[in-house]
């Protein structure tokens, strides 16, 4: 269990100054994730906003050693590092413990950084994973990804006049990384500052690899206005779009369970990529989204042992 | 020698063996012990990958082996770790090599000293296993410093001297080192190992100015460059490429003092007074000298320039030791594709511009491993014999040895 008052007096290791948007989810996701970090920390990220909003030479936003490499490596990078790290350990050229995070996008993780991430967990690095998962690729500018949701309109996915925005459900990637048999899986969000800082500390401490999938929205994608990023976050919890909870060695577990599950309509009405699912003839959409809600919620709470 | 040495512990005690390519390149690497090794397998270098394996399962090495599931993650990670100050390898070829292709331009921009041998085999389509030089000569603008070796014994002392060049401080550039598949990689020669203390203390260890694992000085690795910054840093990594002929001359000369080998940045081979030349790179040079012998001894003046440093290219050495000659061919194991010749070709021709007179002409020959023999080639000193003398060039770029 992280302490605010503990955590507010740790030095802010992404500094100000980036050019993150205002409202930006990413940066507030890095700030908390590192805040849990006690010893120190190497940061790789994969291209995407957060590394082209945080690296621009001759400045950066990094208080930590930091290495951006490409957009699907990651995963690949960081393990590099952290072989490097046992291997001038093994030989006295490092003393000190250092912890490893790699940050990624949804399209630097879920798509074309999949096989780098599936591999680099599968190798067992002593690393951890987040994901800060905006929904589409938003750094060139909110294209349709893996984890973009269904109905939503994006460059790639446009709601048009026969085709009402993106056709597909997302990927459950978070259960695709909890089917590796990692130690740590979590699902995390912001605005639930506490369950994700604790769920990185966890994330940390596991010997072996974590990973976490944290929501990020993104006011320019998703169409909302900047003061109410954390208001979208809550809401995706609240109707259960974005479960938290976690797999450790196996066991799942709900870490925040809504008092009331919240229909998701009101939701995806705040939202501006949603707008055209309110036409009549888009109505059935949000049904279909409601029930695929429904049904993955259920499944969750069989997987944890509360159905 | 008892069964067991023998078999798996035979280079702590024999120092002339007989060996393959990968073999010898295996051998470099456990002798360089390097602190990474992240690699995939892939025809014709798998071997170097199983060989080091059992270096790295018997504890002949202290490395940390990363068996990525790609190329494209092997140097990925080899980026990383030697972003760490780590000393970082991978082997490669072929699809690949391709599928680093990416990664090559950022561990050359990245300015990171990583050191790669890469068994050259064609690309596809269609898909075929065996030699040329496709594979490396579509990274020649990579920024990649490439060292061709024309047998086992170059490669490996190649692979020793990689470490010394890349990691100069004036350098600080990825070095790979180039064989030929299976021609070379899997055939048996001669070849003459170092001690391992021997070659220890020639590497020496790696002083990284930067490095992720130094904590106390956090740096930021890959930053991003608009129009402002980029051309500077892209302008640093060419002046960078000037200074490497002088390192891999002073390299080899204290290589020479450890090994009685001597390298240069080419080989010429009866060049100095031959009026036709052959240049050529990797194995086929081998050939080449058979027939130039050959061709001496029937009062034809050939000779052959074995380029061993092709990236960064020295020109001007180069057009030094051709300049004058009457007709030069270049043998190219790569089609560029471009209906002007092959890359060698390109270059060594872009090269001899500004000298006075040789006639040039291209072959490109070997694409897929299609054998070259030394009819072939002293066809083409035929050729240039024929060009020297009428001042006619029938065919700038010709195939050698493929079904028209």
């Amino acid at each position: 269990m992280a302490n605010l008052r503990e955590l507010t007096k740790k030095e802010e290791l992404l500094c100000g100054g980036h050019r993150a948007c205002a409202g930006c989810a990413a940066p507030i996701a890095v700030r908390q994730a590192l805040k849990a970090v006690d010893t120190p920390v190497v940061v790789g990220c994969a291209t995407g906003c957060l590394e082209v909003t945080t690296t621009i030479y001759p400045f950066t936003s990094w208080r930590v050693p930091f290495i951006h490499n490409a957009f699907e490596n990651a995963a690949a990078t960081i393990s590099g590092v952290e072989a490097a790290y046992r291997a001038l350990k093994k030989k006295g050229k490092i003393t000190q413990d250092i912890q490893f995070i790699a940050f990624g996008g949804d399209g630097g993780t879920y798509d074309i950084g999949f096989q780098s991430l599936s591999g680099a967990m599968e190798r067992g690095h002593d690393m951890v994973y987040i994901c800060y998962d905006n929904e589409a690729y938003m750094n060139t500018g909110i294209q349709r990804s893996s984890a973009t949701p269904k109905g939503a309109s994006t460059t790639t996915s446009p709601a048009g006049k026969v085709i009402p925005g993106k056709t597909q459900f997302r990927k459950d990637l978070t259960a695709v990384m909890a089917a590796h048999n990692i130690p740590y899986v979590a699902q995390a969000v912001p605005s639930h500052w506490n369950d994700f800082v604790t769920k990185v500390q966890k994330a940390l401490a596991v010997k072996g690899p974590a990973f976490i999938n944290v929501l990020a929205p993104c006011r320019l994608g998703w169409q909302f206005d900047p003061s109410e990023t954390i208001e979208i976050m809550r809401g995706a919890v609240e109707t259960c779009f974005w479960p938290l909870y976690e797999v450790e060695n196996g066991t799942w577990r709900i870490t925040h369970k809504p008092r009331e599950k919240k229909p998701v309509r009101g939701w995806l009405e705040k939202q501006g990529r949603f707008r055209h699912l309110f036409r009549p003839e888009n109505e059935h959409i949000i049904e279909e989204i409601q029930a695929d809600i429904d049904r993955n919620w259920e499944a969750l709470l069989a997987r944890a042992g509360m159905a | 020698m008892p069964f067991k040495e023998q078999r798996e512990g035979w280079w702590k005690v024999m120092k002339k063996v007989a060996i393959t390519g990968n073999e010898a390149v295996s051998q470099a690497m456990r002798q360089i012990n390097p602190d990474v090794v992240a690699a995939y397998p892939i025809t014709p270098q798998t071997e170097i990958v199983q060989i080091f394996s059992t270096f790295v399962a018997d504890g002949d090495v202290d490395t940390e082996f990363v068996t990525v599931e790609s190329e494209h993650s092997a140097m990925s990670a080899t980026i990383g770790a030697s972003a760490a100050g780590a000393r970082a390898m991978t082997a490669t070829s072929s699809q690949g090599f391709a599928l680093m292709w990416e990664m090559l331009y950022i561990a050359a921009g990245l300015r990171l000293p990583i050191v790669m041998p890469v068994v050259n085999r064609a690309l596809s389509a269609p898909i075929n296993i065996h030699c040329d030089h496709s594979d490396t000569m579509g990274a020649r603008d990579s920024g990649w410093i490439q060292l061709y070796s024309e047998n086992a014994q170059e490669a490996y002392d190649n692979l020793i001297q990689a470490v010394r060049i890349a990691e100069h401080p004036d350098v600080q550039l990825p070095t790979m080192v180039c064989m030929d598949g299976f021609i070379v990689s899997h055939g048996m020669e001669n070849a003459e190992l170092l001690d391992d203390g021997v070659v220890r203390s020639f590497i020496g260890q790696r002083t990284p100015k930067h490095s992720l694992l130094d904590v106390d000085n956090p740096a930021t690795f890959g930053g991003l460059d608009f129009a402002d910054w980029y051309f500077e840093h892209r302008r640093q990594l060419a002046e960078a490429q000037t200074h490497v002929k002088d390192v891999v001359l002073d390299v080899a000369k204290e290589f020479a003092k450890i090994s009685g080998r001597s390298y240069g940045l080419f080989e010429a081979y009866r060049l100095d007074d031959a009026e036709l030349a052959v240049v050529v790179l990797n194995s086929a040079a081998g050939t080449a000298k058979v027939v130039v012998d050959d061709l001496r001894d029937k009062g034809l003046k050939a000779g052959l320039l074995k380029i061993r440093l092709f990236r960064p290219f020295p020109h001007e050495e180069i057009v030094a030791a051709l300049a004058g000659k009457k007709a030069i061919a270049v043998l190219d194991r790569a089609d560029g594709l471009s209906t002007m010749g092959g890359p060698v070709f390109v270059d060594v021709r872009s090269a001899m511009y500004d000298a006075p007179g040789p006639k040039m002409v291209n072959y490109i020959y070997g694409l897929g491993g299609r054998d070259i023999d030394t009819e072939q080639i002293a066809g083409v000193f035929w050729d240039l014999a024929k060009i020297a003398e009428t001042g006619k060039i029938a065919s700038p770029v010709t195939y050698l040895g493929v079904r028209e």
